[in-house]
């Protein structure tokens, strides 16, 4: 049943997603293009008269374009943001209009390897085009252009969304007036790489995989995709909160010497896998951890962060969690340290949160008192 | 400036000595910078452009709400994120006499900084004096307002207890100056006075 009235207080209610297609070709980092494609997207709230209010989210490895609000047809799929964006949230859609866009390469709507390519009347599959983070903005940036928008106030995500956030820096630095870089690293470190090439290797070596063109086979690469989201959900926990929530409960009275599931965290882990599996395309999951260790914007300026960052005008907000092994503190006291040489504007917060890497989802009260005084104050200068 | 801000300031009369000796346009990190509201009066004021490092969630969020650069960080583990020479100026607010590395502070500062700023409540003025010879209680004040038991002051000391540790560690004293209620005091600082403001260099 929808719900209804006050059910779902401060929530941007039921929302609906669209769809841009773009026929201008998008031409990749790696010197592929994409002739034409297709962007779904989200907004909530209303772009002001000056079209200055308008905020962008962008995703990170398994969401999307639906960060706030609910589905009519499906009250229960609710937003992956939804705690931090809506009236009254930290980011106020009474404030800002806030737009949401699955990126390119995606697997929920946007153009991807599991869209089907015109030219060969088949799914993309093995031939999509490797993305890059500045591919995605680069696309965000034709978005805004079709919606309109100028200049955003500002540009936010966590983890590889944060990576985003701070292309749009480098990339438009005329487009963007704040960037919010929430759970952030600079550029991979080896063992961040290390972690996604097994998420990759358990994907590719499934023997549904078919070098990536499963679609034709009716199958999936159903146990690599499972596997490898078991792998990344451990990293963005942290010992201590998987220890709490879990410890070493058993799912029985008593151990069962077998190798089936025996412990909480087993059956966890194996039920996250199951549904990852059901809805993540194994090509998009390849594509964005790509992404994610190809990123490293100091690598075209001698690896100096502070050179990269030298066009950023816009003012930041950088925002880490001490317990985030995956991308630690001292990964964005590098980016604020970048931005400090260059008297960039930038406040950062170390929030002591014992949650790891996926506290930036959830609603720490000090995390999100902060993101909201600093969407009040940018709301003052709009 | 909103009537709170005022009295924020009044309530810290080193506030004016410090804009004083910060140059227009100059790039300023102040450490312990509380809630910001000496970096905003210096942006106001100098059209400084300032950075505060504090280590609390509340002065953090404090700051953010005043529009304040903040960077959330241990002033006790130092400023080795920090470049050599990268600022004009690090200001060190009342706040000396409540970190437990303090020459290591001051040297870092230095570092950092092409001048230092520093401003500490004076534990020789008269009355505190008479608190603990006659009264054998340790003293209190309006700069130095807590028990013993609940004082985040882990390091009291005077004018000539500064003066002397500038002189032992090569630095050099380029301006003082001495405040009781707001005041400047002239004679017998180290008597007389309850708040000292020096602007400081490394000796070359």
């Amino acid at each position: 049943m929808a719900p209804e009235g006050n059910a779902r207080p401060r929530s941007v209610g039921a929302v609906k997603p669209q769809t841009l297609h773009f026929s201008e070709p998008l031409k990749f980092k790696s010197g592929m293009v994409l002739d034409a494609y297709d962007l779904v997207y989200e907004t909530y709230g209303k772009l002001n008269a000056a079209k200055s209010n308008a905020v962008l989210v962008c995703h990170a490895l398994n969401a999307a374009h639906h960060v706030a609000g609910y589905y009519a047809d499906a009250p229960d799929n609710v937003g992956w943001w939804d705690n931090m964006i809506g009236p009254g949230k930290p980011v106020d859609t009474e404030k800002f209009f806030v737009v949401g866009v699955n990126n390119v390469g995606g697997c929920f709507g946007s153009t991807g390897p599991k869209s089907v390519n015109p030219a060969t009347g088949k799914p993309y599959g093995s031939s999509f085009p490797v993305v890059t983070v500045e591919d995605w903005v680069n696309a965000q940036a034709r978005l805004a252009d079709r919606l309109g928008i100028g200049s955003f106030a500002a540009v936010m995500g966590g983890s590889l969304g944060a990576m985003q956030a701070l292309q749009w820096t480098i990339g438009y630095p005329d487009r963007i007036r704040n960037s919010v870089v929430v759970a952030a690293a600079p550029k991979l470190s080896a063992q961040n790489i290390a972690f996604n090439e097994v998420a990759r290797q358990a994907i590719t070596t499934d023997p549904d995989f078919h070098g990536g063109d499963y679609y034709g086979h009716g199958v999936v690469p159903r146990r690599g995709l499972r596997l490898a989201r078991m792998i990344g959900h451990i990293t963005y926990l942290s010992d201590d909160a998987m220890m709490e929530k879990f410890g070493r409960a058993l799912r029985s009275d008593s151990i069962g010497f077998h190798f089936d599931v025996d412990f909480e965290i087993e059956s966890y882990l194996r039920h996250q896998g199951d549904k990852f599996s059901e809805y993540f395309d194994a090509n998009t999951y390849l594509l964005i951890t790509r992404a994610l260790d190809y990123f490293d914007p100091a690598a075209e300026h001698g690896d100096d962060l502070s050179k990269a960052l030298a066009a950023a005008r816009a003012r930041f907000l950088v925002v880490s969690f001490t317990s985030d092994w995956r991308f630690a503190p001292p990964r964005s006291r590098e980016i604020v340290k970048a931005l400090l040489d260059n008297r960039c504007d930038v406040s950062y917060a170390e929030i002591d949160a014992p949650h790891g890497h996926d506290a930036f989802l959830l609603d720490d009260p000090r995390y999100h008192a902060l993101v909201r005084a600093y969407f009040d104050g940018m709301f003052e200068r709009l | 400036m909103t009537g709170h801000e005022q009295d924020a300031l009044s309530g810290r009369s080193d506030f004016q000595a410090i804009a004083a000796w910060v140059r227009p346009d100059s790039a300023v990190l102040d450490l312990g910078c509380g809630d910001g509201v000496l970096l905003k009066y210096l942006r106001q004021t100098r059209s400084a452009r300032g950075y505060g490092i504090d280590i609390d969630d509340a002065n953090v969020l404090a700051c953010v709400k005043n529009g304040v650069n903040v960077i959330q960080s241990d002033l006790e583990r130092g400023l080795a994120g920090f470049d050599a020479g990268s600022f004009d100026c690090v200001i060190l607010s009342q706040t000396l006499q409540a970190v437990r590395h303090t020459e290591e502070i001051v040297l870092d500062m230095l570092r950092v900084g092409r001048e230092a700023i520093v401003s500490f409540p004076n534990f020789g003025r008269w009355d505190l004096r008479l608190q603990i010879a006659l009264g054998g209680r340790m003293p209190m004040s309006p700069e130095l307002p807590y028990q013993w038991y609940n004082t985040p002051n882990v390091h009291l000391f005077t004018i000539a207890d500064f003066e002397s540790f500038c002189a032992g560690h090569g630095i050099r004293v380029l301006e003082r100056i001495v405040l009781h209620h707001g005041r400047p005091v002239t004679t017998l600082v180290n008597f007389f006075g309850s708040l000292a403001v020096y602007r400081i260099q490394k000796a070359a």
